[in-house]
């Protein structure tokens, strides 16, 4: 874990509550996409833990949804501004579990640390089919970006203004598609429902309300067959295997 | 001039006062790869019970004002595995004090674990909590009351050679009178104050924010409500004080001391701010400097 100031690049609705956050990180100590900042923001005591959703030489780029007072708050931060940022957090997803051929599975923000994993699975030049679900059409993010890289992508959205009507596991029974290994996130319900559905080996990558972000507080447990687990230390990716689902 | 950060507690030599509270520092190895845990005056480690707990369902953990409430609950691996474990992970890469924080349902399971931290090489001070705020039918029930208190302190202080802290609980009417009875109960020191009983509502869902419902509140907030706390136990009691409480910098540090603390626990902050002990540890020097303060010691208790 380290701790650094990164500076606002950009800060800018992309979608509906949904703000996309561009840092100029120098050299952070960032590895995988399933890996996540932890944010201080000013005003707001806890910090703010976002997925990693792609990085480049110098910089990151984060998803974040203006829901509660903290997102609203980092929403309004103008470009330049400066930002204390601990990096070289959690257990991200391992691109190496697949073989040949990936099968991504996102739910809404679930998009943005699965277009990381994407980038590295496809420099493997492994095959990859991502199936994203969202509430509503003007909530879809990172469209563009998957289908850039992908193999083929499916859009499914609950209220049906884009792509196939109803839930991700809807748009999966629609496509049966190929694949040796899953990729998941997402709510928790909708994660339960893809690991439950689909027959085979893949990883999770879950959400808790995180204290330290760091696994020495102890407030983000779950619990896992092989008993309790943090999520922002052990996970927050974790096997399917390993989840009470 | 060379600043001298050093004190004595109880007999143990510090290189410095500041001290990772329990609970905000984990088995100290969480943090080994972060920045040398040997800057650090001491660690108190997570709470310890007889047997491994889960602890509370989440969310346990939720913002407030300058601070935070948290219901983790006592989750910890039991004392066999603090002893024979987490201790002995700990001296690989550290070799300054070491405190247990254990707690207990009754006082026998209390006596039975601080027993086993007493004879465990690795740990230097046992520190008793008679204040956990989220767990049933114990914890802060003995820090509520002087007999209890002090039957705890006097069950402990049997079976210990080492020095015995007892860590009392904000929520009360008169910490002075519990602080007294355990001192008379043979306690080596005290550790003061633990977390303030608080709650949230999540006014969209109407529900509580906590799965515990309420949790101890903590954080910059409580300073000074803790500083007065320590400030009316030291000038009470003659055994030694360690303040907690909303400690965030060197300043704070001093004050604390200045009201009658001989070590300061730093706790909320390091979930903040993991490396609030080193920078508050690097940073007194300079500000004793501006306050023409030669040693830490000599200003213990000078308020």
């Amino acid at each position: 874990m380290e701790k650094s100031r990164f500076t606002i690049v950009s800060n800018r609705t992309v979608a509906t509550q949904t703000h996309k956050l561009v840092l100029a990180a120098g050299d952070p100590d960032l590895l995988v996409g399933g890996e996540f900042v932890h944010l201080l923001i000013d005003g707001f005591y806890l910090r703010r833990p976002l997925s990693l959703c792609d990085r480049e030489p110098g910089r990151i780029t984060l998803l974040y949804k203006t829901v509660g007072e903290g997102t609203k708050a980092l929403a309004s931060l103008p470009e330049g501004t400066s930002l204390d940022v601990l990096t070289g957090l959690g257990k991200g997803f391992d691109p190496d579990a697949c073989r040949e051929s990936a099968l991504l599975v996102a739910g809404g923000l679930g998009a943005a640390p699965l277009y990381l994993l994407c980038k590295e699975l496809k420099a493997q030049g492994k095959q990859v089919i991502a199936v994203l679900g969202f509430n509503k059409a003007d909530e879809i993010v990172l469209e563009d970006e998957f289908r850039a890289l992908c193999d083929h992508v499916s859009i499914a959205t609950l209220d049906g203004s884009a792509g196939t009507r109803g839930f991700v596991t809807d748009a999966l029974a629609a496509l049966q598609p190929s694949w040796d290994y899953f990729y998941t996130c997402g709510p928790a319900v909708m994660m339960k429902a893809v690991c439950q559905a689909l027959d085979g080996p893949g990883e999770a990558s879950l959400e808790e309300r995180m204290g330290c972000g760091a696994g020495f507080c102890y407030c983000c447990t779950c619990e896992t067959v092989s008993g309790a687990k943090r999520v922002c230390q052990d996970g927050p990716v974790f096997k399917k295997e390993e989840l009470l689902w | 001039m060379v600043k001298d950060l050093s004190v004595s507690l109880s007999g143990l030599s510090l290189k410095n006062p500041v001290i990772p509270a329990s609970g905000t520092f984990g088995f100290g190895v969480e943090l080994s790869g972060s920045f040398d845990l040997n800057v650090l005056g001491g660690i108190s480690l997570k709470g310890t019970t007889q047997e491994p707990r889960f602890g509370n369902p989440t969310p346990r953990i939720a913002e407030c004002e300058s601070g935070m409430i948290n219901s983790v609950g006592l989750q910890n691996p039991g004392i066999e595995a603090l002893v024979h474990e987490k201790v002995p992970a700990l001296r690989k890469c550290y070799g300054g004090i070491v405190i247990a924080n254990i707690s207990g349902f009754s006082v026998e399971e209390y006596k039975t674990c601080c027993l086993l931290a007493d004879r465990c090489e690795g740990i230097d001070l046992i520190e008793v909590n008679v204040s956990c705020p989220n767990v049933h039918n114990g914890g802060m029930a003995f820090g509520t009351d002087p007999a209890s208190a002090a039957a705890v302190t006097r069950a402990v202080r049997e079976v210990c050679r080492k020095p015995v802290f007892i860590k009392l609980s904000p929520n009360v009417t008169d910490i002075v009178s519990i602080a007294r009875a355990c001192e008379d109960a043979g306690a080596d020191g005290l550790t003061l104050v633990n977390t303030f009983l608080g709650m949230r509502i999540d006014i969209n869902r109407r529900k509580p924010v906590l799965a515990n419902k309420m949790g101890g509140f903590s954080g910059r907030a409580v300073f000074p409500l803790a500083l007065r706390m320590v400030w009316q136990v030291a000038r009470s009691c003659r055994i030694p004080v360690m303040g907690c409480g909303g400690v965030a910098s060197a300043e704070q540090v001093i004050e604390m001391m200045m009201a009658g603390a001989t070590a300061v626990q730093v706790g909320a902050e390091n979930l903040r701010n993991p490396f609030a002990c080193p920078e508050i540890i690097s940073s007194l020097p300079s500000v004793m400097d501006r306050l023409g303060i030669h040693s830490l010691k000599e200003i213990i208790g000078t308020v």
